[in-house]
């Protein structure tokens, strides 16, 4: 209890370090996580939303498609930073290189499934009417994907913040890993309080994206779906897999 | 804009064998000598409390999230309540559970902590998994056996719960995994598990052999445990194997 | 009542006495309904015999089936099974003596066609080996190979054979009552035919109290011993016999249910075994021949399709037994016609046909 007190009067204090004026400010450090993973978000998504979303398309490769995440999920985020510092050095273009092989697969899985997963009896209707592949998956396909889609997106984005924050610990210092990693500076209060503060960033970021996905998601399929699907979904799909 | 500071960072260390990063100051390059020397005082015990840790969060959170799973099934106002909760434990960053579970009272720097953290994560795959394997038993299945006059319960037990076994099985796979990877960061906060030599290598200006070696393990771990529970599916399952083998005519 | 776990298993010989059903004021109404889905609905079906109930959708067909197993329960009257109240026992108890054949099967995909058979068995506790010689001889009544089907999954059947275990599995236990819920709906039309074939050779061994839904009134003539046409709100029209359902509706419901063509259905509910033939002497036979079984629609059927021209009825061994012409096939079902009705009044009520 008197540690919450102490970790809220940190965060009050923007995370004041008195042994150490020039250290950097929790909203500072903050804004920097922030960066770090929305690049991060940002790329794992441009490398694995159009090769998931074509690959479901077109119905290919799907045993590489799904299992690819498989394989993701399995590696440490710890061991692969720690890895990629090694072998390449401390910096910022490996952590983010570390965080996109990470979290790419997830994205790229559940775009696969979701397309895929789309009744082929809808797909061959609209392919009777004459719509092209493209405008098939433009029009037809990703709409009714999105749910999955989405999953797939909130789940890859609150990878990347969670493997953000671990980064510190495999040598890259910068965002709120940085307090959390140096217990002797901050003290326990100091920990919590940027845990708190982690924790709730993650919590906002997939809270926004849920209303995102509300917002885009076709009022037709929203009414379909049940009320547990608001979930994350992107565990489901790559299970049944097989 | 973004200080990228070459300092190393200042990870509390907790012990645990010393490893010999001479070997690869010296030539720069993966040192296959250190796995066999150091394989029974290093490796091979952060992998077996690696295991035990993995087993013990996946066992835990396998039977809440069967009982939570059975009352929802059974009333469905439950299923939204469960569902916002685990999916809240699960977006919460592991290394950040991790600290904040520390600083509750009766927890504190233990592979107890760890524990409750790595069965909070499990339970929500868990819990959607069983449920939506539940659900997917067709109508007429159910309609045929009470009707031949079993019990609900004898109907739960004896056909629900085996049709939904493909189901429950993916998500102890997916939960399985997860917690492989993410006990590594557990050593964090306890000194136990296959993040004990990880973390001693980052220590030593990242020595790269037992890093590799480390998380190598971890990832072995992750596709023998997947691998021994799609075997358990095949064994629990016949009928589904059936379909491949006689054709239906 | 016969208790099923007495039954004897030494074969078709042994299956224990059928119980006669009744339907007392049966009621049931939905909350939330102005009108009841089952109104008082009563009628009796004596031991060993198939009663059907047909009516179009909405007429509560499937309801009052499932009122009988209490897989829906009564809101008001009575339902007796050989004499005692299907609500005096606990409604699992009640269906294991009571078999239970649903539309879509629903046979256990985890379980193989043995393990689907002997689920009520099972149920009821008997020991492995008589389960087994049960099962055995379950299949082979109902047409399947045992050795090769017992370990089989239901993935791997056809329709038609899934539709044999079920069937099979609501006789395991040797119920004195069976439930059929369109049985045959959901198969192809040449299977249904052989189907229902083989499913009247089978009542007529085993004899059970079977209670019987379809929509369809073809296939209600041809399975029931007695029909009971239900309109909408499980309202009684009429419960009799097919011949003097066809002969006498007694609405104009009734009659259109039974479609305009009743007077042809009659005909197939005789053989030309049943008929007086003409002896063939003098009139030029057509080269056409057809055995004694034959129904008499049928025959009518093939004569039109001569032209008029007269049949030459055999019997199995091949010889000449008579004639069937026109004339004789058009004056059996009038006033002083073979296939009139014995008793009541001549011909029907609604469009003045028959």
């Amino acid at each position: 209890m008197h540690t919450l007190i102490q970790a809220l009067q940190f965060i009050g204090h923007n995370g004041a370090l008195p042994s150490d004026p020039a250290a950097p400010t929790l909203v500072h450090l903050t804004l920097q996580m922030l960066a770090i993973s929305a690049a991060g978000i940002a790329i794992s998504l441009v490398v694995g939303l159009p090769l998931g979303l074509w690959l479901g398309h077109l119905h290919r490769f799907s045993f590489l498609a799904i299992n690819v995440s498989n394989i993701g999920r399995a590696l440490p985020s710890l061991a692969v930073l720690a890895i990629g510092d090694a072998i390449l050095g401390l910096g910022l273009t490996v952590t983010e290189v570390a965080l996109v092989i990470l979290a790419a697969p997830i994205a790229m899985t559940n775009a696969y499934v979701g397309i895929a997963g789309v009744d082929p009896e809808i797909v061959d209707a609209a392919r009777g009417m004459g719509m092209g592949g493209w405008r098939i998956l433009w029009q037809v396909e990703l709409p009714l994907a999105i749910p999955l889609v989405f999953a797939g997106l909130r789940t890859a984005a609150v990878y990347v913040i969670a493997t953000a924050t671990i980064a510190s610990l495999a040598g890259y210092n910068g965002g709120l890993g940085y307090i959390i990693s140096d217990e002797q500076s901050y003290h326990q209060s100091g920990v919590l309080g940027a845990s708190i503060c982690v924790a709730a960033l993650a919590l906002l970021v997939e809270g926004l994206l849920a209303l995102l996905q509300r917002a885009l998601t076709p009022r037709g399929v929203r009414l379909e779906r049940d009320v547990d699907d608001e979930g994350i979904e992107a565990i489901l799909p790559v299970t049944i897999g097989g | 804009m973004i200080g990228i500071a070459a300092s190393l960072p200042v990870i509390p260390t907790f012990g645990g064998a010393p490893s010999s990063y001479a070997c690869e100051r010296a030539n720069r390059l993966f040192c296959s000598g250190w796995i066999s020397q150091n394989w029974s005082t290093v490796l091979w015990p952060a992998l077996r409390q690696h295991v035990l840790l993995s087993l013990v969060a996946v066992a835990i959170g396998f039977a809440i999230s069967f009982v939570l799973a059975l009352l929802a099934y059974r009333w469905h106002r439950l299923e939204r309540p469960v569902i916002l909760v685990s999916g809240i434990l699960y977006t919460l960053p592991s290394l950040a559970l991790f600290e904040i579970l520390v600083t509750v009272k009766p927890l504190g720097l233990s592979a107890r902590t760890a524990e409750v953290a790595l069965v909070s994560y499990t339970l929500l795959i868990l819990f959607r998994n069983i449920v939506t394997g539940l659900r997917a038993v067709p109508d007429d299945v159910k309609e045929a056996a009470r009707g031949m006059g079993m019990t609900e319960r004898q109907c739960l037990w004896r056909v629900e719960i085996p049709l939904a076994l493909p189901s429950i099985i993916a998500g102890l796979r997916i939960a399985t995994v997860t917690v492989i990877a993410l006990a590594t960061v557990a050593a964090y906060i306890c000194d136990e598990g296959l993040g004990v030599p990880i973390f001693a290598a980052i220590q030593d200006g990242v020595f790269k052999t037992e890093l590799i070696a480390a998380g190598g393990l971890a990832v072995v771990l992750a596709i023998v445990a997947d691998g021994l529970l799609v075997l358990v599916q095949r064994a629990l399952t016949p009928w589904a194997r059936g379909r491949r083998l006689g054709a239906a005519r | 009542m016969p208790v099923p776990h007495t039954a004897r298993s030494e074969g078709s010989s042994g299956f224990a006495p059928a119980a006669p059903l009744e339907l007392r004021s049966v009621t049931k109404r939905y909350p939330g309904q102005a009108v009841p889905a089952i109104a008082e609905l009563s009628l009796e079906v004596p031991a060993g015999e198939v009663c059907v109930l047909v009516g179009p959708s909405g007429s509560g067909k499937t309801t009052a089936m499932r009122l009988i197993n209490r897989m829906i329960e009564l809101s008001s009257g009575d339902i007796l099974l050989g004499g005692r109240s299907v609500l005096q026992r606990r409604p699992d108890e009640l269906r294991r003596e009571i078999g239970y054949v649903i539309q879509q099967i629903g046979l256990f995909p985890h379980h193989t066609v043995g393990e689907n058979v002997a689920t009520v068995p099972r149920l009821l506790g008997w020991e492995r080996a008589r389960i087994a010689h049960r099962v055995d001889e379950l299949l082979e009544l109902v047409g399947l190979d045992p050795q090769e089907m017992r370990g089989r999954y239901p993935a791997q059947l056809s329709g038609g054979q899934q539709q044999r275990v079920g069937v099979a599995r609501a006789l395991a236990a040797d119920p004195p009552l069976m439930l059929m819920d369109e049985p045959f709906g959901a198969i192809d039309p040449i299977n249904r035919e052989r189907l229902q074939d083989e499913f009247l050779r089978l009542q007529a061994t085993v004899r059970k109290t079977i209670v019987f839904v379809t929509h369809d009134i073809d296939e209600a003539i041809k399975m029931g011993d007695r029909i009971a046409i239900l309109r909408e709100g499980g309202v009684l029209a009429q419960y009799a016999a097919p011949a003097e359902l066809l002969s006498r509706p007694a609405d104009d419901f009734v009659a259109q249910f039974v479609g305009a063509d009743r007077g042809l259905k009659r005909l197939t509910l005789a053989t030309l075994a049943d008929v007086e033939l003409i002896e063939p002497n003098g009139l030029s036979p057509s080269a056409r021949r057809v055995p004694l079984r034959t129904t008499v629609r049928d025959a009518l059927s093939m004569i039109l399709t001569a032209g008029g021209s007269p049949l030459t009825v055999v019997d199995d061994q091949g010889q000449v037994t008579g004639l069937v012409t026109l004339e004789l096939v058009g004056g059996l079902l009038g006033k002083d016609g073979a296939l009139a009705e014995p008793d009541g009044p001549a011909g029907g009520g609604g469009d003045g046909g028959a």
